[in-house]
């Protein structure tokens, strides 16, 4: 479980982030939306460490992450995996290479359990046998495949996705976030995605968190979205046609 | 060692034309009869040896290393691959910055020996081949009056240039913000501020060591 408290971030004299606290859990996909600009990046971004909040914490399994000392931040990164925007794979390396780079780094394993580890990560994610392909021969889905092999091929207690469908058909999307709901169950990981992809919001939104103008306005779980009583966050969900029917549907289903 | 073999090229071509040049020039400049030849390789010899090997090699090195490595350092910050290395505990800095200053220092000292190795070579070939300059005066002009300090003091030159070149270098692409129009001012940069800092090291290492 992640634990956020207080957390208030501003860049110059432009505040980004208000007094945000709340909880992320254990064995579900937990998902921090709201429209552009409103601070969901930084605030992934202050919880992993990348930039340090101007006041709060934020504590990884009651161990505080943002007062910890050098060796005690080492530590919890080394139970962080972190899928970003655009993969962030290492272009110099291949595939197999960027896969295997963590445990190079982070582990003592010999070179056959690493890969062993890789391939079982990559066949996690759907792709065998481009282990010596390189980040520019893949295609977008194909690199945040990669980029969710990298992230869990540590055995993570903790996975952060920022904006996994980014760039990405539907269809592929929804893969990437099926995906992302199968580690996270399977693993029993606390895993916080980043998005304002609707279907994401509605298809593995197990705890939502709400970021309007960087405050937190709503917390609760995809089945509470039409029934928030929030109107900021109704005039986010159901802008479009087909999202305003169905939230219709589902109030009127409820009604009978 | 790629930092060195993929400008090994490059380097030879300028260094045998400069060294070409300079025999020329040295040569059409020097018209008293009182003056004897060998004097033209001997000035090429400390040319070469105290500036255009180590100082303009230099410019060179941070046109094209320079700015590969900025830009390459400058990719890999808003692509957030750095970030990627920040998570996993890694410290970016001294794990992509250092073997790059490592790999600078180590690497052009060799490649101004080659420099300037050519620089002598091309001026041989030129010299004799129009007949300016004979091969035994050639060679005893780059014999004669050789103080050997000034290849220390090449060499010191060599490893100030290295290390300013690839440190402003490194860093110009590592703080590099916005996308890839900053990719490209960061490498800009970082050609720029190099060549005024090796041109004013220059100054101050031959201030202080000749």
């Amino acid at each position: 479980m992640i634990k956020i408290n207080d957390i208030s971030k501003s860049f110059s004299d432009k505040q980004v982030l208000t007094g945000i606290s709340g909880e992320f859990e254990k064995g579900k996909t937990n998902l921090i939306i709201g429209s552009s600009g409103t601070g969901k990046s930084v605030l992934l971004k202050c919880i992993v460490g990348l930039i340090q909040p101007d006041t709060g914490n934020v504590y990884f399994d009651l161990r505080n992450f943002t007062e910890a000392d050098k060796e005690m931040k080492s530590e919890i990164r080394r139970e962080i995996g972190m899928l970003f925007q655009g993969g962030a794979l290492f272009d110099s390396k291949n595939v197999e290479e960027n896969v295997m780079f963590p445990l190079n780094i982070l582990t003592k394993m010999n070179a056959e359990e690493k890969m062993d580890r890789v391939n079982f990560c990559l066949k996690r994610v759907g792709l065998e046998g481009v282990n010596k392909k390189m980040p520019s021969e893949i295609s977008g889905g194909m690199k945040k495949r990669v980029g969710i092999a990298r992230a869990i091929v540590n055995n993570p207690n903790y996975l952060f996705c920022d904006e996994p469908n980014s760039g990405l058909d539907p269809q592929t999307s929804i893969l990437i976030d099926e995906l992302i709901m199968e580690i996270t169950h399977e693993f029993d990981i606390t895993t916080v995605v980043v998005t304002h992809d609707m279907n994401s919001v509605l298809g593995i939104g197990e705890k939502i968190m709400f970021l309007y103008k960087g405050s937190k306005l709503w917390e609760g779980s995809n089945n509470d979205l039409t029934h928030s009583g929030v109107k900021e966050l109704d005039d986010f969900v159901f802008t479009n046609k087909v999202m305003r029917s169905l939230k219709d549907a589902q109030i009127t289903g409820n009604s009978k | 060692m790629q930092i060195g073999l993929k400008s090994i090229l490059l380097f030879m071509l300028v260094s045998s034309f400069m060294g070409a040049v300079t025999t020329l020039q040295t040569g059409a400049n020097l018209v008293s009869p009182f003056v004897p030849r060998f004097i033209i390789s001997n000035v090429v010899r400390e040319m070469t040896i105290l500036e255009l090997a180590p100082t303009i090699m230099a410019v060179i090195y941070a046109g094209k290393v320079g700015s590969s490595m900025a830009g390459g350092l400058g990719t890999m910050r808003i692509t957030e691959q750095i970030d990627a290395l920040e998570v996993m505990g890694i410290n970016s800095a001294s794990y992509l910055v250092l073997p790059k200053i490592i790999a600078s220092i180590l690497m052009y000292p060799l490649l101004v020996i080659v420099a300037a190795v050519c620089a002598l070579m091309g001026g041989y070939v030129v010299g004799t081949l129009t007949g300016l300059i004979t091969p035994t005066e050639y060679i005893y002009g780059i014999r004669y009056g050789f103080n050997e300090y000034f290849i220390t003091f090449a060499m010191i030159k060599s490893f100030v240039f290295a290390f300013l070149i690839s440190t402003i270098s490194s860093l110009k692409g590592y703080y590099t913000q916005g996308g890839a129009l900053e990719v490209g001012i960061a490498s800009t940069q970082a050609v720029t501020t190099s060549i005024i800092a090796i041109l004013l090291a220059d100054y101050f290492l031959a201030y202080l060591l000749i």
